[in-house]
């Protein structure tokens, strides 16, 4: 029997396994934040340890870092000392830093792909559960806690149960309007939040091949958000041509070289995979969340669904329409919009920018709105201004923000006030995620676009 | 943090929510301690505490006829969203050695091993005979046993077994973690670097 693309990359790293147990996974590439990795410094410490493998782990600040004058030092002290506590660690056990204001600094799962530092065929690890972001490359990419960090940097090795594997297909041609991130919102929705746990997924067919790096990028993003432990893409020329050239990429014959190696890696063509589910990409249209997690989601012309029958389920799902301030039976269309946010590891790169740019052009910002547009890394950023975006952008009223996690997850100060509505391009539109009381719909950057221009839930088509 | 687990009876606080994720848990604006304690004074916060600071009278950890509890009961999926460990610091912080659930999400589930947190999972039958049993005597009790992997509805007497690999079952009743382990196997990783290579 043939191997998965996951069986592939998985297997060429364990370095044992354990009867009855995990598997000792070897870890070609680990990154580090602010938020889950002073815990793990301090127990090598305690322990009396040195980072085992010190060039195989970049950092990276994001998630608490303000994303107006980095310049300046970060008013609040408890965030700036942990910035400042990652950049002492990583002084202290000679570890690579792009900190705050430098070039290449960014959200790490943006900063990582756009230097060439995730690799197809890599297995990779972060202390965030976005980290299945690096899949699009054909890596073997998941989030982990802080435990396992202390792990890697011990050992450069973490102990983990083989997940089982799953593959997406999406067939057919995506309908104009619709995004990578309604791919994903819809496959999110389809699986409910929970119903990949336990899997490595393999995003396939031929809407997935139609995407490019940071239109996968989206897609594999959004895999925990089913409960996946990662999800992942089989390298193919749009990777290949990605990767041609990025500063942390092998460079000339060795590329190519690694290129011949990395063609292996697809599943093969008798491969057996734990589960398998198929849909037809004519079926997406644009995606709003209604609920409270990531799985309670619709086509934006449809209702917010029924309560489903079962005890349990009916009170979550009327807790959390309670909380949104939605009714059953109702579409969002038309609902008064507070704030936008554009930006995060999910919808954070030039693309998302480029969609974003290409609704408001012309146009101007509702004066009710307040719209956060915040690129995933400087380089985001530099390429907005290359490309003349940024111009198209403050004609129609907004203004671009410095990078960082930013209102995905409202550490820094960018929070969403109680009761507000944001439409947001991030991940999770958890109970108080964008800020406490804050109500959050997920959706993809032409919706949040159409959101900012017209102060109301609007289909970007219309 | 290093607390072996061998047999426990308590009390339980039933949590009955499906989908609690960890930003419900541990709210990510607690996350800027670069310490590892402290974190059980937020557990649940933003529906623990009323925005006045307040603790809500209404939320279940509240309610002073389940202090001291042990044990938490939660609807299914358990623990979704954020990798961030701070949810398992925070729940072992309060006081809470084991977590009983129809079913867990997987990086959390991994995160309450790791620090030594039971997390117990039950078919759907047997969590929704618990959360009566708690609803009908809040002083139901609940016995874990490791050794034998049962877990116990003191009010009803039916038991369950549960899964857990032996390695993290040695791991728990033995105190030791996986980084004791991996550096015991550091040789290991070395031959398997000069291999590949």
């Amino acid at each position: 029997m043939g191997k998965t693309l996951f069986d592939k990359v998985w297997d060429a790293h364990v370095v044992s396994a354990i009867a009855d147990g995990p598997q000792q996974l070897y870890i070609d590439r680990h990154y580090c934040h602010e938020v889950t990795t002073p815990q793990a410094f301090e127990g090598l410490r305690r322990r009396g340890l040195k980072v085992f493998r010190p060039e195989r782990t970049v950092c990276s600040p994001d998630h608490n870092i303000p994303t107006e004058h980095q310049d300046q030092p970060i008013e609040d002290p408890v965030s700036r000392n942990q910035i400042e506590t990652l950049v002492a660690n990583a002084k202290e056990f000679g570890l690579t830093l792009y900190g705050l204001m430098n070039p290449l600094n960014g959200i790490i799962h943006v900063m990582g792909p756009e230097n060439g530092l995730t690799l197809p065929g890599a297995t990779l690890v972060c202390g965030d559960s976005h980290t299945s972001t690096h899949g699009a490359f054909g890596a073997v990419a998941f989030g982990i806690g802080t435990s396992e960090v202390e792990m890697v940097l011990a050992t450069q090795c973490i102990l983990q149960p083989k997940p089982k594997t799953m593959r997406i297909n999406v067939e057919g041609e995506l309908r104009p309007g619709v995004t990578a991130k309604d791919i994903a919102l819809y496959i999110i929705a389809k699986m409910t939040t929970g119903g990949a746990t336990g899997y490595f997924v393999e995003y396939a067919g031929s809407a997935i091949r139609a995407l490019n790096m940071e239109e996968r990028m989206t897609v594999c993003n959004l895999s925990i958000e089913m409960g996946a432990r990662g999800g992942m893409i089989a390298p193919d020329d749009t990777t290949f041509d990605y990767l041609r050239g990025r500063r942390f990429a092998p460079q000339g014959a060795e590329f190519d070289k690694a290129v011949e190696e990395w063609r292996k890696l697809a599943s093969d063509a008798d491969a057996e995979f734990d589960a398998e589910v198929t849909f037809d990409a004519a079926d997406i249209e644009p995606r709003v969340t209604f609920g409270t997690n990531p799985g309670m989601g619709i086509g934006i012309s449809e209702p917010v669904p029924d309560a489903p029958s079962d005890a349990a389920g009916r009170e979550s799902f009327v807790k959390a329409l309670a909380y949104m301030q939605f009714e059953s039976g109702k579409p969002l269309l038309g609902n008064k919009v507070d704030y936008v946010f554009l930006g995060s590891c999910t919808n954070g790169r030039i693309e998302d920018f480029r969609a974003f740019a290409s609704y408001v052009k012309g146009r101007k910002k509702h004066p009710d709105v307040t719209a956060w547009l915040v690129p995933g890394s400087w380089s985001v950023r530099r390429q907005i201004e290359e490309e003349g975006i940024d111009k198209i952008l403050t004609e129609a009223g907004f203004e671009l923000r410095q990078p960082g996690c930013s209102a995905c997850l409202a550490m820094n100060p960018d929070k969403v006030p109680a009761g507000k509505l944001a439409v947001s391009t991030s991940n999770r539109n958890f109970e108080g995620r964008q800020g406490p009381g804050a109500r959050t719909v997920l959706a993809g950057p032409l919706v949040a676009a159409a959101a900012a221009i017209n102060g109301v839930i609007t289909d970007p088509r219309a | 943090m290093k607390e072996k687990f061998t047999v426990l009876t308590s009390t339980c606080v039933p949590l009955n929510v499906e989908n609690v994720d960890t930003d419900q848990i541990i709210p990510a604006r607690f996350l800027k301690s670069t310490s590892r304690e402290g974190f059980g004074d937020h557990l649940f916060n933003d529906w623990r505490f009323l925005p006045s600071g307040e603790p809500n009278p209404d939320f279940i950890l509240n309610s002073p006829v389940f202090k001291g509890a042990k044990v938490l009961v939660a609807g299914k999926n358990f623990g979704c969203g954020s990798s961030r460990e701070h949810a398992a610091w925070a729940i072992a912080d309060y006081g809470f050695r084991a977590v009983i659930s129809s079913f867990f999400a997987d990086i959390h589930r991994n995160n309450e091993l790791n620090n030594f947190v039971l997390p117990v999972t039950v078919s759907p039958d047997f969590l929704a005979e618990l959360f009566a049993s708690i609803e009908a005597d809040p002083t139901t009790e609940v016995t874990i046993d490791l050794a034998s992997q049962t877990v116990t509805n003191n009010a009803t007497g039916r038991a369950e077994t549960f899964a857990i690999n032996s390695y993290k079952k040695e791991c728990l009743s033995e105190g030791l973690d996986d980084i004791d382990y991996l550096i015991a196997h550091k040789s290991d990783i070395e031959a398997f670097e000069l291999a590949r290579n």
